[in-house]
C-alpha cells in the first residue's frame, strides 16, 4: 500500500517535470545555443585554418575560410624566422613555460597557506584581511603598473624572472577561490586532528592540502593562463628573458608576409592552456561551485 | 592591564603558526596591491613627473580632469558605453548559456563548456578578428558583404569612427564571455535537481519561473562574484581596443579611461594626473559593483 503511494507520487513528479520542458522551448534554446557556439568557436577555427594555409592561399581574393592544400610550413618556419635575432625561438617557449609553471606552483602554495587561517582558524583581524582582498577583486592590477615599476626597481627585481613571478604569487582571485573552497571542509576534521596534538602547520599540510585538490587545479588554470599570456615588456627588457607572446608581437610586426607564422604562434599560445583546461574542467566547475560571494 | 597583555601573549602563542602561514601571501599582496593603491591616491593630489619630487596641489588634478580636460569626457563616455553594453550583455548571455549547457548531459556539456571558455584562455587569439574586420576587400566581413551585394565599397571597420566602437564591442564581448560563463556554470551546478521536482509539485509552471524563483536565488553568491569580475574586466580592458583600432584611436572614437591613464602615466609621465585618473576609475568600478549588488539582492522577490 505504502509502496504504491510513493510510486504514484513519483509518477506525478515525472509527469510534471515533462510539463516544465516544452518541446518548442527546447528547440528555441537549442538554436540560441548553436548560434552563440558558432560565434565563440568560429574565430578559433579560423585561426587554426590560417595557420595551415600555404602563403598563396592566405592572400587569395576573395578570402576563403577553408584551406585547400594544408601545410605545416608556417610552424616549421618559426625557428628560422627568429634567427635574425640572436635568441632561438625555443628560448621564448622555455621562458613562457618556466614562468608559468614556477609561478603557478608558487601561487598555489602561497595562496593556500594564507587561505587556511582565513577560512578555518578564526584569527583576530582575519575577517578584515579577507574584506580587503575581496575589495581588491574590484581593482584591476594593470592600474598599479606605474607604482609597481618603482617598487621593483627599489627591490632589484627589474629585468629578472622574479619581476613576473613575485606579483603573480599575490593574485587576489586565487586566494579568494581557495578560501571559499576551504570553508566547506568540515570543522570536525580539523578538531579531531588538533585533539591528537597536531600543530597548525601539520594540519595544513597533512589534512587541508590533500582535501583541496580540485581547488589546486582551479588556481592552476587561472594562474597558468595569466602567466602564459604575459607579454611582460614593462618590467623585462633583456631579450633572453622575454616570453612567447612577446615573440608573437615581434613576428607579426614583420608585416603582412608573416601572417601565416603569426597564426601558427597564436595556435601554440592557445593549445597549451586549452589542453590544460580540457583535462581539468570538471574539477574547476566543482571548485567554482563553492566560490560564491556573500555580501 | 597586566592580565590583558598576558592574554594577548597567550593568544599569540596559541595562534602564531596561523599568522606565520599568512605572511608570504600578505607580504606580496601588501607590496604589489595595497601599497600602489594608497600611493596612487596620495599622488593624485600632487604634480609629479618621476624625476622631481612630487609637489602638493590639492584637488587641482581632479578639477582639471572634470572641467578642463577636453578628452576625458569622451573617454568616460566610451568606458561607460562599453561597460553598459558589454557588461550586462555578456553577463546575461553567460547566464542563459550556462543555464542551457547545464541541461545537457556529458559529453555535450564538456564540449560546450570548452567552446565557450576557449576565447578567454589566450589573450592573443582575438587578433584573428583583425582579418575579419580588415578595411580592404581582403577582409572576411567586407568580402562576404560585397559578395552578397549588401555594400558596394569596402567599409573601413577599424578606422571609421562610425564603426570602430561596434567592432570593439563585438570583440570585447567575444573575449569576456568565458569568465562569467564558467562562474555561473558552476553556480548552476550547486542547485540540487530535487528542488525542481519539489517545485513542480508546488505549482511552478515553466522553466522561466523555475529559473527566477528557485535557481537564481540559490546561486545569488555566484551571480555576485560573476558580476564583480565582469564589471572590473569591462572597466579596465584597453587591450582589445588598442589592437583593433589603434592607440590613440581615430577621433578618440574608442579612447577609454584606461587609455587616458596609459597616455598620462607611461607616455607623458604626468604621474600625479595619471594617479587621479586611476583613482576615479577605481571609484567608478566600486560604484558599479555596489549598484550590481543592490540589483542582485532583489532577485526572486
Amino acid at each position: 500500500m505504502q509502496k504504491t503511494k510513493t510510486l504514484k507520487a513519483l509518477r506525478r513528479v515525472k509527469k510534471s517535470r515533462k510539463l516544465n520542458r516544452s518541446r518548442a522551448g527546447n528547440i528555441l534554446m537549442f538554436l540560441f545555443l548553436i548560434g552563440f557556439a558558432v560565434y565563440s568557436a568560429l574565430p578559433l577555427v579560423l585561426i587554426v585554418l590560417q595557420s595551415i594555409k600555404p602563403i598563396n592561399e592566405l592572400f587569395v581574393y576573395p578570402p576563403k575560410f577553408y584551406v585547400i592544400n594544408p601545410t605545416l610550413n608556417n610552424f616549421k618556419q618559426l625557428s628560422s624566422l627568429m634567427s635574425t635575432t640572436w635568441i632561438p625561438f625555443s628560448r621564448y617557449v622555455f621562458n613562457s613555460l618556466f614562468i608559468s609553471v614556477i609561478g603557478t606552483v608558487g601561487h598555489i602554495v602561497v595562496a593556500s597557506m594564507c587561505a587556511f587561517p582565513l577560512a578555518k582558524l578564526n584569527l583576530k583581524g582575519g575577517n578584515f584581511i579577507f574584506q580587503v582582498i575581496v575589495l581588491s577583486l574590484m581593482f584591476a592590477p594593470s592600474v598599479s603598473d606605474i607604482v609597481n615599476y618603482q617598487t621593483m626597481s627599489n627591490l632589484g627585481l627589474l629585468d629578472t624572472y622574479l619581476a613576473i613571478l613575485v606579483p603573480a604569487l599575490g593574485s587576489s582571485l586565487g586566494l579568494y577561490i581557495m578560501k571559499q573552497f576551504m570553508s566547506q571542509i568540515p570543522d570536525s576534521l580539523i578538531e579531531s586532528a588538533s585533539i591528537d596534538g597536531a600543530s597548525t602547520f601539520r594540519i595544513f599540510w597533512k589534512i587541508i592540502m590533500p582535501n583541496v585538490k580540485p581547488a589546486w587545479l582551479t588556481l592552476a588554470i587561472f594562474s597558468f593562463q595569466n602567466l602564459w599570456n604575459n607579454a611582460n615588456t614593462t618590467y623585462i627588457y633583456s631579450e633572453p628573458l622575454k616570453s612567447l607572446p612577446y615573440a608573437l608581437n615581434q613576428i607579426v610586426s614583420g608585416g603582412i608576409i608573416r601572417a601565416g607564422a603569426g597564426a601558427a604562434v597564436s595556435v601554440i599560445l592557445l593549445i597549451v592552456p586549452m589542453a590544460l583546461f580540457i583535462l581539468t574542467q570538471s574539477r574547476i566547475i566543482e571548485t567554482m561551485s563553492t566560490s560564491g560571494m556573500k555580501e | 592591564m597586566k592580565s590583558s597583555s598576558n592574554n594577548q601573549i597567550r593568544y599569540l602563542k596559541r595562534n602564531y603558526q596561523g599568522y606565520l602561514l599568512m605572511i608570504p601571501y600578505l607580504a606580496v599582496f601588501i607590496i604589489f596591491t595595497v601599497y600602489p593603491v594608497i600611493t596612487s591616491v596620495v599622488l593624485s593630489f600632487t604634480t609629479y613627473n618621476v624625476f622631481q619630487s612630487p609637489i602638493f596641489i590639492g584637488f587641482d588634478n581632479y578639477v582639471q580632469l572634470f572641467f578642463t580636460d577636453s578628452i576625458f569626457p569622451t573617454a568616460m563616455q566610451n568606458t561607460f558605453l562599453i561597460a553598459i553594453v558589454v557588461g550586462p550583455l555578456s553577463y546575461f548571455l553567460s547566464l542563459f548559456l550556462a543555464w542551457m549547457v547545464n541541461e545537457f548531459e556529458n559529453p555535450w556539456r564538456t564540449l560546450l563548456t570548452v567552446i565557450f571558455y576557449a576565447p578567454t584562455l589566450s589573450n592573443s587569439v582575438f587578433t584573428i578578428w583583425m582579418i575579419v574586420f580588415d578595411g580592404d576587400i581582403y577582409g572576411f566581413l567586407n568580402s562576404f558583404l560585397l559578395k552578397l551585394g549588401f555594400i558596394e565599397d569596402p567599409i573601413q571597420w577599424r578606422t571609421n569612427p562610425q564603426y570602430m566602437m561596434m567592432v570593439v564591442i563585438v570583440v570585447q564581448l567575444w573575449v569576456s564571455l568565458g569568465t562569467s560563463f564558467l562562474t555561473l556554470r558552476a553556480g548552476f551546478n550547486t542547485v540540487d535537481r530535487q528542488y525542481y521536482e519539489a517545485a513542480a509539485i508546488d505549482g511552478i509552471k515553466n522553466r522561466f519561473q523555475e529559473l527566477w524563483f528557485i535557481t537564481l536565488p540559490m546561486m545569488a553568491p555566484h551571480l555576485m562574484l560573476s558580476a564583480v569580475l565582469a564589471i572590473t574586466n569591462t572597466f579596465t580592458s584597453a587591450n582589445v581596443a588598442t589592437v583593433m583600432t589603434g592607440f590613440p584611436s581615430v577621433n578618440y572614437a574608442t579612447h577609454t579611461i584606461m587609455h587616458h591613464l596609459q597616455d598620462y602615466g607611461t607616455i607623458r609621465y604626468e604621474r600625479g594626473y595619471a594617479s587621479a585618473i586611476a583613482t576615479v576609475l577605481f571609484l567608478f568600478s566600486l560604484l558599479f559593483n555596489k549598484f550590481a549588488q543592490k540589483l542582485i539582492s532583489r532577485i526572486g522577490k
